[in-house]
């Protein structure tokens, strides 16, 4: 089967910094792959562009086999604003800071898109979207605004919203790291059912190793913009090869 | 004449004022979020033009606008009445300064904002419109306040081109009667009070963006 | 007035070139309008900052409605006012310097604010570490408070000296003889508005962008931390 992601020889720079250089990067449909790492070494620069956030220099990246860049291409993206769409129809993100819309009510945040973007009518949208906020336990809480809700819940919004889209793709951003330790677990618990979705692929970036080792079919050892080590969760944990991923495990775990 | 005798005559200018105070802070408000708009995502060539007519009507004087408008423009053909010339000259200076409020308040809405509504493929002009003005003209409403009790300040001005507003008609009884102190003393507080009223007024309206109102729950479909 | 200067109307920059000397005329007094009433503003806005920091209410409130009441009516009826009331009391100012009273009145209602606006930036942390070196009133506002505020202060004061300078044209409605009025005095010779009106825009358009742009610089020259004096 072809793979869903495929980065080959993508560089990626801010200015005269490179963050990444001919990375070369594989997701299968259905996977879920984690990303750890050091601070700075760009894991959350591979999610940004593949939500067409960030444009990238060089290199092809597809998405289903639709490349991001268009042959004739204009613009940073390299790429129509309607070629740009047609990507983003595949992919959903989840941020650190959760980034609801503080203006519009839970249910209106995870039904608004759904209704403008994809043209559902807001009825369909609403039952969607009922269905989807009971999944995450706050169907009550869908008339309150964001502003009303805990980190947790919000986030858990947030989840809802993306999931709402019915991407193929969904990235999380250190989803729990603007949380307080106590309301982690009710986060994590969403991402974990969310696991179990065959179809769904999922690239998660976390600190939460335990969690990383649990869900993900593969875990990926990030260090200054490449790939130092990949594999099963349990062997990455508890036999790694290179003395880099080592070391970054011996200073997480403690 | 008695205070009680001018006061009747006071009102009359002050409902032209008001006339003329309201029709051109909202006609300014359509060009303040045009120009505003305009420089934030209106590409190279619409951000320019906005940026030309903010800095020259920021630039120069209400009563040199109101002038030109009303003896310079005839003279190459455009003419309006009066009062709409007074409308859309006051309009046109206070938008200029409302176009800088409304980008500062568009470029104030956090880039995560944008980004999340990215993320869930919204296009361009609904991110616009749903997403970062709603949140955007929040911030607008105290400087809001601010410049409408400016644009009532500055509808003085029109009287100048000889409309019968609330200036005018101070300056006519006091030519007819020299009683300038209860003349202008009356005059300044109904001024005064028209400030109030507007204060109040937007006061009222920014509560209410605040609490939600603006943003039903039907208002999706 | 106009005696003593010809215009030549054969074609506009003729027109414009010819008339430049005598809007000049009118542009010194536009500016030493400007200057005066910005100095009034300045003082008088000082007094009622203070005084809007007083301890007690009975000072604070009604300085307060006084302050609004300037802020929320119009220069042109506040110059009225002066023009027309203080004669009556005695007081007889030249045109000119009744102007620059009014716009210093006007404005000081502005700066006011912005001295208020100024001091209260400074924390009351600040204000607590004068104390604890047991400096006394005097020299908490000369080496902490007031260094501090200018960075904030002066660019603040200069967006309203631009504004006063805008303002300016109304005094000619008291026979002051600034730019505007010279400009609708040459109209009414030639009936030829367009080109005096425009030429008086594009002058006043040049002196606020400059000055505009100066204040963008003093900004950044002026240190964020503050100026410690002497
Ligand atoms: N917008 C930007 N402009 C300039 N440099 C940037 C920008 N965004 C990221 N960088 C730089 O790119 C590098 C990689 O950043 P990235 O955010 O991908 O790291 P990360 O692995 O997600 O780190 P963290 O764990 O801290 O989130 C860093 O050195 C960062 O400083
Ligand atoms: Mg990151």
């Amino acid at each position: 089967m072809n793979p869903i992601i495929r980065f080959s020889n993508v560089t990626k720079r801010f200015g005269a910094l490179t963050v990444l250089r001919d990375f070369d990067f594989e997701v299968k449909q259905g996977e879920k792959v984690t990303l750890i790492g050091p601070s700075g070494s760009g894991k959350s620069t591979v999610l940004r562009i593949l939500m067409t956030l960030e444009p990238f220099q060089e290199g092809t990246l597809t998405l289903a086999g639709m490349p991001y860049h268009e042959p004739d291409g204009h613009g940073p993206f390299k790429a129509r604003e309607k070629h740009l769409r047609q990507i983003r129809s595949h992919v959903g993100m989840v941020f650190q800071s959760f980034n609801l819309f503080p203006h519009m009510t839970v249910l209106r945040n995870v039904i608004e898109a759904p209704v403008r973007v994809l043209g559902l009518s807001r009825n369909e949208a609403e039952c969607r979207a009922v269905d989807l906020l009971n999944m995450v336990g706050l169907a009550d809480k869908k008339d309150h605004y964001p502003s009303q809700l805990s980190g947790g819940q919000q986030q858990r919004v947030a989840i809802a919203r993306a999931l709402a889209m019915r991407p193929r793709v969904l990235l999380f951003d250190e989803p729990t790291s603007a949380l307080d330790p106590q309301l982690v677990g009710e986060v994590l618990g969403v991402i974990r059912s969310l696991a179990h979705e065959h179809d769904l692929t999922m690239l998660l970036v976390t600190h939460e190793m335990r969690f990383a080792r649990e869900v993900s079919d593969r875990v990926c050892f990030f260090d200054k913009g490449q790939i130092v080590e990949q594999g099963e969760p349990e062997r990455i944990f508890s036999s790694p090869e290179q003395p880099r991923t080592r070391e970054f495990l011996a200073s997480v775990l403690g | 004449m008695t205070w009680t005798q001018l006061l009747p005559n006071l009102i009359k200018g002050a409902e032209v004022t008001a006339l003329i105070a309201v029709a051109s802070t909202l006609l300014g408000a359509v060009f303040a979020f045009a120009a505003g708009i305009a420089r934030v995502s209106g590409g190279r060539l619409l951000s320019a033009i906005a940026l030309t007519y903010i800095e020259i009507f920021r630039g120069t004087s209400l009563l040199v606008q109101l002038f030109w408008l009303y003896y310079a423009l005839p003279l190459i053909g455009i003419s309006f009445d009066p009062i709409a010339t007074g409308i859309f000259g006051l309009a046109l200076n206070i938008g200029a300064y409302g176009a800088e409020v409304v980008r500062g308040a568009l470029v104030s809405v956090s880039e995560q904002q944008r980004e999340a509504a990215k993320a869930l493929n919204f296009s361009g002009a609904h991110t616009m419109i749903h997403i970062v003005l709603p949140q955007a003209v929040i911030e607008m409403m105290p400087s809001f306040c601010n410049l409408a009790i400016q644009n009532l300040k500055d509808t003085a001005l029109v009287s100048f081109i000889s409309i019968a507003d609330l200036s005018f008609h101070a300056q006519s009884l006091r030519n007819l009667t020299l009683q300038s102190v209860p003349i202008y003393t009356l005059t300044l507080l109904i001024y005064f009070a028209m400030a109030l009223v507007i204060a109040a007024a937007m006061r009222w309206l920014e509560n209410k963006l605040r609490r939600g109102a603006a943003f039903p729950k039907g208002a999706a479909s | 007035m106009m005696y003593g200067f010809a215009w030549d109307t054969s074609t506009p920059l003729a027109y414009a070139i010819s008339i430049l000397p005598i809007l000049g005329i009118g542009l010194i007094v536009t500016l030493e309008a400007t200057v005066c009433g910005f100095a009034i503003a300045m003082g008088v806005g000082l007094v009622f900052a203070l005084l809007r920091r007083a301890k007690s209410r009975l000072i604070t409130w009604p300085v307060g409605l006084i302050v609004e009441f300037l802020r929320d009516t119009p220069l042109l009826i506040q110059l009225f006012f002066l023009f027309y009331v203080l004669p009556q009391f005695g007081i007889v100012l030249p045109a000119f310097l009744t102007g620059a009273l009014a716009l210093g009145l006007q404005y000081s209602a502005y700066t006011s604010e912005v001295y208020r606006a100024g001091l209260e930036a400074i924390g009351r942390g600040q204000w607590e570490a004068a104390t604890a070196l047991n400096l006394t009133r005097a020299q908490t506002y000369r080496d902490v408070v007031i260094p501090q505020a200018i960075p904030r202060i002066v660019p603040a004061l200069g967006n309203y000296l631009v504004s006063m300078l805008k303002d300016t044209p109304v005094l000619s409605v008291i026979t002051v003889v600034d730019m505007l009025n010279l400009a609708n005095l040459i109209g009414d010779r030639t009936f030829e508005y367009l080109v005096p009106l425009s030429l008086v825009g594009l002058i006043f358009l040049i002196l606020t962008l400059g000055c505009s742009a100066l204040i963008h610089v003093i900004e950044r020259v002026l240190p964020k931390r503050g100026i410690a004096l002497r």
